[in-house]
């Protein structure tokens, strides 16, 4: 942990340490902190509703093993950043699936894995499915295949960090404060 | 009793008329049972000595509509799967309804198993078994219109919760399907 976080701050670029002068400049770098914390957390809440489900375990599991990252699961949306839906999901479900991600604390995102939750996959056709979850929440990123690679998702979730990296956490968090 | 046809034979010469076609060309011959017969068909196949169908595998709702070259064109049909388990025996029988009355008696007293299999045929098929204690929908939303594996029927273009807390479009009509014909029997 402790080489990890030298390593972080020699990866701040020199011109911000030159910048240093103005205090905006400060802010970005513990907004560079934070992100740096957060990125490297990202705890994802266990959705899976059918075969997707299954690689979303392998995910977890030893071979990709998605806690070298820093990312582990969560059995509640409370304690969640990340909710991966892995699965067909069904109107029935729909409902539920909303909830959910509304009972996530901000800052939340939302990978959609496999071409069900992406579009309703080989059940388009269907009665029941809803034909793709961003008819219900917003969607981060979607990952295709039919069920996608564990290592395509782990690909997702580092696309994840990305994003958290490029945020300006504590002046977002300032602008919903103030109004 | 094994063989389709012997237990045919040996029904019809119990309930005659109760007792309708044998259907032994299918891949899973079949015979069918009247709907004023039912129960006491299917307390003979459980009861009987010599026939003791103890286990209830699955009841199946289907809809006749396109089928054109059969003499059951148009009907709603259950379709009973029975199993002995002393000897693996399968013996599936039918009961044809018509489709503006479609009520069946429920067996849910002779076979246990029965209770959620009829109420997934009404949920899906719309049959109505008359005597099920709690007939209810069990994979459809309590608020679900129709009954969708029926042939005509239409999906609607919205899905929405009853508390409003959900509204979604379903992409009915499907755009995808709109220009091809053939595709959409
Ligand atoms: S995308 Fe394929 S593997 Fe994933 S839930 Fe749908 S059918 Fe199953």
């Amino acid at each position: 942990m402790a080489g990890r976080y030298k390593e972080g701050v020699e990866n701040i670029p020199i011109e911000q340490i030159a910048d240093a002068l103005f205090p905006e400049v400060i802010l970005t770098t513990v907004d560079d902190f934070l992100n740096w914390g957060r990125s490297w957390s990202v705890w994802y809440l266990l959705f899976a509703t059918a075969c997707c489900g299954i690689e979303l375990m392998q995910f977890g599991g030893p071979r990709t093993d998605a806690d070298r990252i820093g990312s582990v699961f969560r059995a509640t949306p409370r304690q969640a950043d990340l909710m991966i839906v892995a699965g067909t999901i069904t109107y029935k479900m729909a409902s539920r699936v909303k909830l959910l991600y509304e009972q996530m604390a901000e800052p939340k995102y939302v990978i959609s894995m496999g071409a069900c939750a992406n579009c309703g996959g080989p059940f388009w056709y269907s009665y029941s499915v809803l034909r793709g979850i961003d008819k219900v929440i917003p969607v981060d990123f979607y990952i295709a295949g039919c069920p996608p690679r564990p290592e395509a998702l782990l690909q997702g979730v580092i696309e994840v960090q990305k994003k958290i990296k490029k945020e300006k956490y504590l002046r977002a968090k300032k602008s919903e404060a103030g109004g | 009793m094994e063989g389709i046809e012997n237990i045919y034979t040996y029904l019809k010469g119990k309930f005659g008329e109760g007792i309708g076609i044998l259907d032994k060309e299918s891949r899973d011959p079949w015979f069918e049972v009247k709907r004023e017969n039912l129960r006491e068909v299917a307390t003979f196949l459980r009861d009987d000595p010599e026939l003791g169908f103890t286990y209830l595998v699955a009841i199946t709702g289907v809809d006749y509509s396109k089928f054109v070259d059969v003499d059951y064109k148009g009907k709603l049909c259950a379709t009973y799967i029975l199993y002995r388990l002393r000897d693996s025996h399968q013996l599936i029988f039918k009961v044809f309804v018509e489709k503006e009355d479609p009520v069946i008696p429920s067996v849910w007293d002779i076979w246990r198993a029965a209770e959620w299999h009829e109420r997934e045929a009404f949920d899906l098929v719309g049959i109505k078994f008359e005597g099920h204690p709690d007939l209810r929908r069990i994979l459809l939303p309590p608020e679900w219109e129709g009954h969708p594996l029926l042939k005509d029927y239409k999906e609607p273009e919205e899905y929405r919760t009853p508390d409003g807390y959900l509204v979604v479009k379903t992409h009915r009509p499907d755009p995808l399907r709109e220009n091809n014909e053939s595709d959409q029997k």
